[in-house]
């Protein structure tokens, strides 16, 4: 039961991120990178302020799963890393925080890319 | 006192032939069975739809001059065009053949430009045979004005499909079944749309405006023709300039259309407004409407394809989107 | 002659067919809210081995894995179809940027390798990286200014 539960709270707040966007691109004719960029700084906002974290233990991966996630894991690394390292920490911890997504979409895509072929719709 | 845009073709300028070729979404769509060839695969075995393309226009031009049994040397001159960066697609097309290249350039109105430039030449009497043709393929212009193919972004309603195909038209100056009559030069007209994915809103002011020159400068009203076919405004578009000719005082009746609603089915084919790329007039003009005019459905046709001016440059640093249309009026010998 | 036209604007905005608003957002919800399950599905199965991973790196993992399943169905032209079903439901959850990523890869694969594929991989994503990155250094030196509040 308590299973359920969990995937539900993903499920909902995963999907009401979701909609959100949907809204912006039906109102606003806004582009897919616009809404990535726009996810993004609002999870970078939310993470700093401190609110992300209620959100993340709410509802796992329906927080940590959209592009909001990825915003949070950048602010939450600089902050840790400048409280420990200082400048350098402020500089780093981001980038640190979320290093093996980039470089794991880096090495896929290059990979994929070379393989695959695009096709007409 | 307004300059006239409208020539008329004293000395015969004729269509000698046709040529089109389409993709598989063209095919199946309400025009399809007008076509000359199709192909089933719109890469047709080649490393990249630029390829494609290319191959399309040069088995298109070839087509042409079998069908009218003609050499290259018996052409005088080719006017050609299509939507690529400097129209490469065309330029690489024509090191194929041994015969004078004019590349030509109007966005989607490119045919337009083609057949009026080529019908200038005939009636100097110096040209005895030209060739008007242009291509267009769905995914090259998908990916230079739009988005990656594998990308996963919903098409906003008002997007229209670019036509894969080629068309092409052998004009002379000594006979065929159907005759250029008279041609309007349209100017660029700007009424300050900046959605890209909105093409019939940017080229609809751009239509009216040629439309009703032609029409005012001719003295005829839009009955004169059996059909007048505007470019790819699309089903919006198409609303949007029978509301502009309505506020002119020349209202269009049930003899205007439009070759973007033409060739597809616009909903079942899931296209958007319609069809739309350089390809579009050229493969529904001298497809459908070529052929209903030597079956004698159709006397007299006024063709409008139209073209919004942009490039991916000019809309990113914010500039609006200029649509230009010209027209030519072409009646059954 | 071509100054733009306010009355035209009007009539263009006031004649622009609407997008199907409840249509789209139901199935950008329900698919946005699937793929956030599915990430759920394989934190709950990398907390699970026998490892005893940390969180980060559950986490870390889930986000390659979505990564990877992304490419794969952006590879064999899946991806584009779930995303003009889904909309914003699939391009919100971090697989709409892989997939914006490995789709920018493959369509300038044909430019070369070096010119095409790896100069333009980031034509689409890039800002992602460049705001991404840039604002967490701005957040760091906040931290660093307010260092009180963040303790």
């Amino acid at each position: 039961m308590e299973i359920f539960l969990t995937y539900l709270k993903v499920f909902a707040v995963g999907g009401a991120f979701c909609l959100v966007g949907q809204i912006l691109i039906n109102t606003t004719k806004i582009t897919s990178a616009r809404i990535l960029v726009g996810y993004l700084l609002g999870g970078v906002l939310l993470e700093t302020v401190g609110v992300f974290k209620y959100i993340r233990n709410f509802a796992k991966a329906g927080a940590t799963v959209p592009i909001i996630g990825f915003g949070s894991s950048l602010a939450k690394g600089a902050i840790e890393g400048t409280l420990e390292n200082g400048l350098l920490g402020a500089v780093t911890g981001g980038i640190e925080a979320v290093s093996a997504g980039i470089a794991a979409v880096i090495f896929i895509a290059f990979i994929v890319g070379l393989l695959a072929k695009s096709k007409t719709k | 006192m307004m300059k006239a845009s409208t020539h008329i073709f004293e000395k015969g300028v004729f269509i000698e032939d046709t040529a089109t070729i389409v993709g598989p979404k063209e095919k199946a769509g309400p025009v399809g069975k007008y076509f000359d060839k199709h192909f089933d695969d719109d890469i047709l075995g080649q490393p990249s739809y630029e390829k494609a393309e290319i191959k399309m226009h040069v088995s298109l031009i070839k087509y042409l001059m079998n069908k009218t049994k003609h050499d290259p040397k018996d052409v005088d001159l080719c006017i050609s065009g299509d939507l690529l960066d400097e129209i490469m697609g065309t330029s690489l097309t024509m090191r194929e053949f041994d015969i004078p290249f004019l590349g030509a350039y109007n966005a989607c109105a490119t045919f337009a430009e083609c057949l009026i430039t080529g019908a200038m030449f005939l009636t100097t009497g110096k040209f005895k045979r030209i060739i008007c043709s242009t291509s267009s393929h769905f995914s090259t212009a998908e990916r230079q004005y739009r988005f990656p193919l594998e990308l996963g972004n919903q098409r906003t309603p008002l997007a229209q499909w670019t036509v894969t195909g080629a068309g092409g038209t052998m004009l002379n100056n000594t006979g065929g079944k159907v005759r250029l009559t008279s041609c309007t030069i349209g100017q660029v007209v700007d009424y300050g749309v900046k959605d890209a994915n909105d093409m019939g809103a940017c080229m609809a002011p751009a239509a009216k405006t040629t439309l009703s020159k032609h029409l005012r400068e001719l003295g005829v009203s839009p009955d004169y023709y059996d059909l007048i076919l505007t470019g790819d405004l699309g089903e919006a578009g198409s609303r949007l300039l029978k509301r502009l000719m309505s506020e002119e005082g020349i209202p269009l009746g049930d003899n205007y259309n439009d070759c973007g609603v033409l060739i597809f089915n616009r909903v079942a084919q899931d296209v958007g407004q319609g069809g739309s790329g350089a390809a579009c007039s050229s493969t529904v003009f001298n497809g459908y409407v070529y052929k209903k005019m030597l079956s004698g459905e159709f006397k007299r046709v006024l063709l409008v394809p139209t073209g919004a001016l942009c490039s991916k440059t000019s809309i990113l640093q914010g500039e609006s989107i200029p649509g230009i249309a010209h027209a030519v009026s072409f009646e059954v010998v | 002659m071509n100054a733009p036209n306010e009355k035209y604007l009007e009539l263009v905005h006031g004649k622009m067919p609407k997008s199907k608003h409840i249509a789209t957002m139901f199935r950008a919800f329900w698919t946005g809210g699937t793929i956030c399950a599915i990430g759920q599905a394989f934190t709950d199965l990398y907390s699970s081995l026998p490892y005893d991973l940390p969180e980060d790196d559950v986490s870390a993992l889930t986000t390659i894995t979505l990564i990877l399943i992304t490419a794969i169905l952006t590879g064999f032209g899946v991806y584009d179809k779930i995303g003009a079903y889904a909309g914003a439901g699939s391009i919100v959850p971090i697989t709409g940027f892989a997939n914006s990523v490995v789709s920018s890869a493959i369509e300038h694969k044909r430019e070369g390798v070096v010119l095409g594929l790896c100069a333009n991989m980031f034509s689409v994503a890039g800002p992602v990286i460049v705001f991404g990155i840039s604002s967490s250094i701005v957040v760091g030196i906040i931290v660093l200014i307010f260092k009180g509040a963040f303790i």
